[in-house]
């Protein structure tokens, strides 16, 4: 209309300019807070004095005991995936397609193990599964037995379970908040020309899940071929993969730095390759994503009913049987039930300035995890659209901060934001950063598969009709993503409350949180500190609940006004 | 949805600048994170220096060195605390510190005096030592293993749980203590004496608190069986500190046997850099002083190096410090520990 007019085209210029500007922020997000900082600690590491000293690359490719660390790293990462992925499906599907009672309490549960600290879940498993834990002394009593029946302590077994102990919420969520949002029509359509059983499953639904499959197992993989805590704490030692070995260079050794350093460039080439892979692989699905009322409907025939309970007891017993033992040993004292760790806890028995009340410290839990949430939500939002829309090829570089060592991360941050205009050394942001580093990758791959599959006609329509990118945006694409949105906040959420890798390596004046007061109090010894850890871990536990209920709240009430 | 989040976005931002430089009359420790004092004798430093005490903690003494030379051209405080002569070596190398004879210094034991040029000064020690389940041992009418040897006996097969010495600081500690004693050469080494160890299927876990609570066997545990874990001489005196509720006899005990224990020598010094040199001296002197020493036990369960402060009735009834705790130069522990642990490794997963 007025295209001649200066005015106009200098405001749609301008307009123009802020979007980019927009699209920017996470890269430069990014830029400032993951690219700087690793190359600082990996130049300080590679080349103490200047010039560049790779030696220690040599080291590690000639060592046996390098390469067979690196191989177990792999391995345990790839059969933890299958495993979790494997698991969840059919819990997945259980969630998409049933109506049970207590369906949106169950899944909010879920959620629940990746908050805990591994001291604490290992604590958990060894009363239960240990040689001498419940289990098994009811089996020794049941039976007669000499020998322990279960013998899971430092194997392969045990790391596994752990490891679909905690990743197994992931899988769930992504996949159900991708499926609910699934058209059935394709899959009547195929049940109507006559595919049932395997084939349904095979050519219809899996090809139909491949993008969200493929993004969870992508997470679960990262994540376990990462693993520290549960490796360290469960695996003993024989077992160690890179990210314990880079801990143990790191802490241990004078000339350390370099191998760490080498070890951590490593674990990201091996990463990157993977999410090439991965972004190969996710090619262009469309799905029909629709914003309707769920097709959840309640179980009819015997089967169905049969196959549901099933699984809802699979989950409940995995996840839910350690956190029952928590919460049960947090009541049990000495001699039978007390609520007294809960007390203690409140109570500054020592005068002493370490103390933290545990109101403070899930008040400073909270805080970092809105915060984050919030952060990591926007940022991931942007980067999802930028995925999808504009640059796909830039999908690996979001992802790469998780799969990046949490010590040499911390490292980094700490060397590289040091001095002004930066100068974030002892601020309480340099957590909230360090937290959404690792909680961005979660929101991006919670939206993008959903982002993907919102129909371009929908948005070509809106287009034509006027609007601007970014009221198509709002208007068309938000609604269709909020499931995959909601599940990365819960994702940011839940990573803050229970983060003790990257943000532990930064130095803390005085914000203790939940995860860091559960450390203290089980560093020391005498039985009412152990009790209080375990007392202080529920309370955590309990704030993730509550919180995850609110969070579904939120979602279900936005998703009506749709 | 999105209209919350620029604005958080927004609030963040604003919130950035705010805890950036520490004051003038601020004196910055850097220690580790369990670093604990009560709140009088904070109080008392305060009042007496006219300086505010802010407590930096990092993870833990192995991080907080490293994390310390990573930033020596720009320090993070002025004082450091908590380094141990595991570690000492690694730090002394690295021009850290200040040289400063604090006062009082004069009346610490030799045994304590580490740097000859006051680089770093000695504030508290500690044995780690075996711990053993009273009740195990009395019930099975066990005597207590008095020495490493022992621990390789058929009696004590299956007993003892122990930290892997790569992660954890006790760990290392016992590992030195096998060195201190066994030796690297001769008939029979440290390596053949772990070798005896896991032939009497000793348990290595990652971490102390893995052991202590999770495999340990005394009371207030869920799972544990085995009544002798590596620890600390001061591990009895809290443990009663912290029972439920207070017994009328101690529930574990420690052995100090001579060449069972590993001394832990903690020190502190004055950062280079420091633009409070005078505060941080003063900081030096309170450390020493009998109200801080005397703080020590019951705050972070260690001993002071002051023979002029006294100790809590605990400690003095239920702490038992060993005659003949073994010690290694710390230049040769720094000079070692990667081969060291790199051999024990190789042994242990042979």
């Amino acid at each position: 209309m007025d295209r001649d007019n200066p005015a106009v085209s200098a405001y749609t210029i301008g307009l123009r300019l802020g979007w980019y500007g927009l699209l920017a922020v996470p890269l430069l997000f990014l830029l400032v807070f993951y690219f700087y900082p690793l190359a600082s600690i990996l130049w300080v590491s590679l080349a103490p004095d200047g010039q560049p000293d790779l030696s220690s690359f040599g080291r590690l490719i000639l060592s046996p005991y390098y390469r067979e660390t690196l191989w177990f790293t792999l391995w345990q990462a790839v059969l933890s995936t299958a495993l979790t992925i494997g698991l969840a499906l059919p819990g997945a599907y259980v969630f998409t397609r049933y109506r049970f009672p207590g369906k949106r309490l169950l899944m909010a549960l879920t959620a629940l193990p990746f908050v805990l600290p591994t001291v604490v879940v290992a604590a958990a498993f060894s009363a239960l599964v240990g040689s001498n834990g419940i289990i098994n002394n009811a089996l020794e009593r049941l039976f007669s037995l000499e020998t322990v029946p279960i013998q899971l302590e430092r194997t392969l077994a045990l790391i596994l379970i752990v490891h679909v102990f905690y990743n197994y919420t992931l899988a769930l969520r992504m996949i159900t908040g991708y499926w609910a949002n699934q058209n059935t029509r394709i899959e009547e359509a195929a049940r109507v020309l006559g595919s049932h059983g395997w084939r349904l499953w095979w050519e219809i639904r899996l090809p139909a899940l491949r993008p969200v499959l493929l993004a969870a197992a992508l997470l679960v993989f990262i994540f376990t071929f990462t693993s520290f805590g549960v490796i360290l704490i469960l695996g003993g030692v024989r077992f160690a993969t890179l990210e314990v070995e880079i801990y143990r260079q790191t802490v241990n050794y004078v000339n350390g730095l370099p191998m760490a350093a080498a070890l951590s460039l490593v674990q990201i080439v091996i990463m990157g390759a993977a999410l090439i892979v991965y972004t190969r692989l996710q090619r262009r699905v469309v799905v029909d994503l629709q914003s309707a009322e769920s097709v959840a409907r309640q179980p009819r025939t015997r089967g169905e009913k049969a196959f549901v309970t099933a699984t809802l007891v699979v989950i409940v017993v995995m996840l839910f049987t350690p956190l029952l033992a928590l919460v049960i040993r947090s009541f049990t004292g000495t001699e039978g039930f007390t609520t007294e760790y809960y007390t203690a806890l409140g109570q500054n028995s020592r005068n002493s300035v370490l103390f933290v009340p545990p109101s403070t410290a899930i008040r400073n839990s909270l805080l970092f995890a809105l915060v984050t949430t919030a952060l990591s939500v926007f940022l991931g939002f942007i980067a999802a659209y930028l995925l999808t829309r504009r640059a796909r090829w830039l999908d690996p570089i979001f992802m790469l901060p998780l799969a990046t060592s949490a010590v040499t991360l911390g490292f980094g941050l700490f060397i590289a934001l040091d001095s002004p205009p930066l100068n974030l050394r002892r601020s309480p942001l340099l957590v909230v950063i360090a937290h959404t580093l690792v909680a961005l990758p979660f929101v991006v791959r919670s939206v993008v598969p959903a982002l993907r599959s919102v129909p371009a006609p929908l948005r070509e329509a809106a287009a034509t009709l006027g609007a601007p990118p970014w009221k198509v945006w709002l208007w068309v694409d938000l609604p269709l993503i909020s499931r995959g949105l909601v599940v990365g906040a819960t994702f940011a959420f839940t990573v803050s409350m229970g983060e003790f890798g990257a943000s532990t390596f930064v130095a803390r004046p005085d914000t203790p949180t939940i995860p860091i007061v559960i450390f203290r109090l089980l560093g020391q010894p005498g039985a009412v500190n152990y009790g209080q850890g375990i007392a202080l871990s529920v309370l955590l536990m309990a704030v993730c609940a509550v919180s995850f209920v609110l969070i579904e709240r939120i979602r279900t009430a936005g998703v009506g006004e749709f | 949805m999105t209209k919350p989040f620029p604005l958080l976005l927004l609030i963040v931002l604003c919130l950035a600048p705010v805890p950036l430089r520490a004051q003038e009359d601020t004196l910055t420790v850097v220690t580790y994170d369990s670093f604990a004092i009560s709140e009088e004798v904070q109080d008392a430093f305060e009042e007496q220096s006219g300086v505010i005490l802010e407590i930096l903690r990092l993870a833990d003494v192995g991080v907080m060195v490293n994390q310390a030379i990573l930033s020596k051209d720009n320090p993070l405080g002025d004082v450091l605390y908590g380094i141990d002569n595991t570690f000492l070596s690694r730090a002394l190398n690295e021009d850290l510190f200040v040289p400063y004879g604090a006062e009082g210094l004069a009346d610490i034991p030799e045994e304590f005096q580490l740097d000859p040029e006051f680089r770093v000064t000695p504030v508290t020690y500690g044995d780690v030592c075996l711990n053993y389940d009273v009740n195990y041992f009395e019930e099975n009418d066990l005597p207590l293993p008095e020495s490493l040897e022992a621990l390789t006996m058929p009696d004590y097969e299956g007993l003892l749980v122990v930290q892997n010495p790569a992660t954890s600081s006790p760990g290392l500690a016992f590992l030195l203590t096998t060195i201190a004693v066994f030796g690297e050469e001769g008939d029979y080494t440290y390596l053949d004496y772990w070798r005896d160890l896991i032939a009497n299927d000793v348990l290595i876990v990652e971490g102390w608190t893995e052991a202590y609570y999770t495999h340990f066997s005394a009371p207030g545990r869920d799972s544990g069986d085995r009544p002798l874990v590596v620890s600390y001489a001061s591990s009895p005196p809290v443990e009663i500190y912290f029972a439920d509720p207070a017994p009328e006899t101690a529930p574990t005990g420690a052995i100090v046997a001579d060449n069972t224990c590993f001394r832990q020598i903690e020190s502190a010094g004055i950062l280079q850099g420091t633009d409070n040199l005078e505060a941080a001296q003063q900081f030096m002197d309170f450390l020493l002083s009998v109200t801080f020493q005397e703080d020590l036990p019951l705050q972070m369960y260690v001993f002071p190096v002051n023979p002029a402060a006294e100790l809590p009735d605990l400690f003095v009834e239920y702490a038992a410090v060993p005659e003949v705790a073994v010690t290694l130069p710390y230049e040769d522990i720094e000079a070692n520990r990667e081969r060291w642990i790199q051999e024990w490794t190789e042994t242990i997963l042979r």
